[in-house]
């Protein structure tokens, strides 16, 4: 597990050329941690038909409505896995 | 029209054709995870387990802390996925939703209505929540905040909704609870 509850993390941007399971409206994005949901092989792998695929940790992100739309006092959780996710700096909006 | 008329049913058919040609599955195979799937899939497990939630303060915090146990508790099958239980308090409404497809815990709340899985649903609720809740009736006073839970993933989501005001004995709580409640479209 890499990411601690509490840690700031960027959604990675990119947009592969394979199926993925990073929605777009989170992608490049800056949420913060609540908690790890174990361990899970990957999408993108077992879409490609890739044995064994990876297996990496789950974690609910919480981003805020406004940073995401622009607008909003919410709060929206999304489950990304752990290679879909980047360290952020704390700071960054 | 019948579900079996449905367009997209048609569509699943000929996909079902394709796997099925493609040596990946056999018809069978597929009717038995349905059958699996779907067997004894229901909100009134769903409601079975917000009730004791709401009688049993042990029970309470077991669902909070590890859903599969709670349900697991109450002989409801919720595998394959992490079932995560997220509490409506006075301070904040929890709403589900998979923005993906149409991710939720079957088992515990029977299959999907149509609108959870529309376009229509899955776009604006993590956009404008307060709206959508409203269309459904559910008026969320400003200020009481809003948590939305997209399942993206492999946990699957279910809401615990506030007690019902009054004296009421499980059974009767049970009876109360909907499957919008346990979305978190509507109170209890």
């Amino acid at each position: 597990m890499r990411f601690a509850p509490g840690t700031s993390v960027r959604a990675r941007a990119q947009d592969p050329d394979h199926h993925t399971r990073v929605p777009l409206y989170v992608r490049g994005h800056v949420g913060e941690v609540v908690e790890a949901e174990g361990e899970w092989p990957l999408p993108d792998d077992r879409a490609r038909g890739i044995t064994p695929p990876r297996v990496e940790t789950v974690y609910a992100v919480r981003f805020p409505a406004d940073d995401l739309w622009g607008a909003g006092s919410h709060m929206v959780t999304v489950d990304l896995w752990e290679s879909y996710l980047e360290e952020a700096p704390s700071h960054e909006p | 029209m019948s579900h079996e008329e449905l367009p997209v049913a048609a569509r699943v058919r000929r996909l079902e054709e394709r796997v099925v040609d493609a040596g990946l599955t056999t018809d069978d195979e597929l009717d038995a995870m349905l059958d699996e799937l779907l067997d004894g899939a229901s909100p009134v497990n769903g409601a079975r387990m917000a009730a004791r939630a709401w009688t049993d303060p042990a029970y309470r915090e077991l669902m909070l802390a590890d859903g599969n146990a709670a349900a697991d508790q109450l002989g409801f099958p919720a595998q394959g996925y992490r079932l995560r239980v997220v509490e409506n308090t006075p301070e904040l409404h929890n709403v589900i939703v998979c923005t993906l497809c149409s991710c939720y815990p079957v088992s515990l709340l029977g299959p999907s209505p149509g609108w959870y899985k529309s376009f229509a649903y899955r776009s604006r609720v993590v956009r404008e929540p307060r709206a959508v809740l409203a269309e459904f009736g559910l008026a969320v006073p400003d200020d009481v905040a809003i948590a939305v839970w997209d399942a993206s993933a492999e946990t699957r989501y279910l809401v615990l909704p506030r007690r019902p005001e009054g004296e009421y004995s499980e059974e009767e709580l049970a009876a109360l609870v909907t499957r919008q409640g346990l979305v978190g479209t509507a109170a209890i």
